[in-house]
């Protein structure tokens, strides 16, 4: 049997004397989509930001055993779509990927470089400043600097902020994709319906607990809102 | 070592580009240093008071060291807008390579307004230095890299602070006196080799504070950056 791709034990976070997450266990197999759901000030987002590695648990253990052992490994296979972006507003598109991608040792660069500016639709776009690009351009971006390196564990929190449908299809293949090569993702997110359709898994969380945790079914896609009366 | 090299690069490189781009922080700190070193020569009057000449290097590093924190500010306030310091964090990229690679972007930056500053520090002070380009370069190379060591430190720690802009200088200035001392006594030996008798000591000194501020930075930029 294979190792999970995340491991948590009893992971505990407070912010000074705020519970954020309450012994959270949690195991997810490789090439899983877990629909990590809940209201605003659930968890969802500093759950995610551990597994980033961007902030430790008060108590408690989380681990990535599939993904690798060291950081270094860990790190160089783990791929975000955060809150912030985390784009540079005074490179270009292109300049933006190719620094992300030579921190992540990218193999040829300028393939996969010319290769993800047109999945996102940004490749007329490629020599422009972010600073002059739409919200909707920037998330585009983000998601290019997320999948560039082919990560095998995504990180996804509030994916479609600001997507339009067509980059919102874009993001759905892309998932879908990931899931069929084995790798396994995360998404973050209170757009139930939208979560609904690439999730494996639904793991709900509700004032830093888990409430529910299950496979999405078909009850679930047809009625997502009877999700949150499950825990009431 | 490679590795971590080419790491530290490709952040430098970013830096840099990202300062070409504007020239925002190398605009705002040579006119800073300009107009700082006019009001100098004004309040001090090096034509008619000798004796300004012998202050004349601890004014150009009190310059330099107010044209560091313009610098040293702008560095980590780059990295917090669209949240990108989070990136670096979460990067396959240690922090001794971050910090080295902040660390070079900003000591090239620093060294750049220092000196198309000095030309204009000569005609203000009237004080010849052409001749004496090679020692100051040297002395500019040491005491650069001081203040960039420590700054990019303390901008990591003060990178999240409301306050930043007050906090860097707070913790910057007391720490790099050490370093500022050294840097006056070398640049007023280097331009009256008769003052300064002691200068392999001095130049031992600033060399020293380098390599302990840079191993500290080496060190502790991982834990700065990551906790919470």
């Amino acid at each position: 049997m294979s190792e999970p791709a995340i491991l948590a034990r009893g992971v505990t976070k407070y912010f000074g004397d705020f519970p954020a997450l309450r012994r959270i266990d949690l195991e997810v197999k490789p090439g899983c989509v877990l629909a990590l759901l809940g209201r605003n000030g659930a968890g969802k987002t500093t759950f995610l930001r551990m597994l980033a590695g961007l902030t430790s648990p008060t108590d408690g253990e989380i681990s990535l055993p599939s993904v690798g052992a060291d950081f270094v490994s860990v790190r160089r296979h783990i791929g975000v779509v955060g809150h912030g972006q985390w784009i540079y507003d005074d490179l270009s598109a292109e300049e933006n990927l190719r620094f992300f991608a030579s921190l992540y040792e990218v193999d040829n660069i300028e393939r996969k470089l010319a290769e993800w500016l047109e999945k996102v639709g940004l490749k007329r776009f490629r020599h422009s400043r972010v600073s002059e690009f739409s919200r909707g351009m920037r998330q585009r971006l983000a998601i290019a600097r997320a999948f560039l390196h082919e990560p095998l564990l995504l990180l996804l929190d509030e994916p479609w902020t600001a997507l339009d449908d067509r980059a919102m299809h874009l993001l759905s293949s892309l998932v879908a994709e990931a899931r069929n090569t084995g790798r396994t993702v995360v998404i973050c997110s209170h757009q139930l319906q939208e979560a609904l359709e690439l999730a494996d898994e639904i793991a709900l969380l509700d004032r830093g607990r888990i409430g529910f945790r299950g496979p999405n079914d078909d009850d679930l896609r047809n009625a997502p809102d009877s999700l949150y009366e499950r825990i009431a | 070592m490679k590795r971590f090299l080419r790491q530290a690069w490709t952040i430098a490189h970013k830096d840099l580009r990202s300062e070409m781009r504007n020239r925002e922080v190398l605009n705002a700190a040579l006119s800073f240093s300009l107009a700082v070193l006019l009001m100098f020569s004004f309040a001090f009057d090096p034509n008619s008071n000798t004796e300004t000449r012998d202050l004349a290097g601890g004014l150009l590093w009190m310059v330099y060291l107010f044209v560091s924190v313009l610098v040293l500010n702008r560095s980590f306030a780059r990295e917090t807008a669209n949240e990108c310091l989070e990136s670096l964090v979460a990067s396959p990229v240690s922090g001794d390579a971050v910090f080295l690679g902040k660390t070079f972007a900003n000591w090239v930056l620093i060294l750049v307004v220092e000196l198309i500053s000095l030309p204009i520090f000569g005609v203000f002070f009237d004080i010849s230095w052409v001749p004496k380009f090679g020692p100051l370069l040297g002395v500019f190379a040491l005491g650069t890299w001081a203040f960039a060591s420590v700054g990019t430190t303390f901008g990591a720690v003060t990178a999240n602070n409301r306050l930043r802009e007050l906090m860097l200088p707070l913790l910057l200035f007391p720490i790099c006196l050490p370093a500022l001392i050294a840097c006056v006594s070398l640049t007023w030996g280097i331009f009256d080799p008769e003052a300064v008798t002691e200068i392999s000591s001095w130049v031992r000194m600033l060399i020293g504070f380098d390599v302990i501020y840079s191993l500290l930075g080496i060190l502790l930029l991982d834990y700065v950056l990551t906790a919470g």
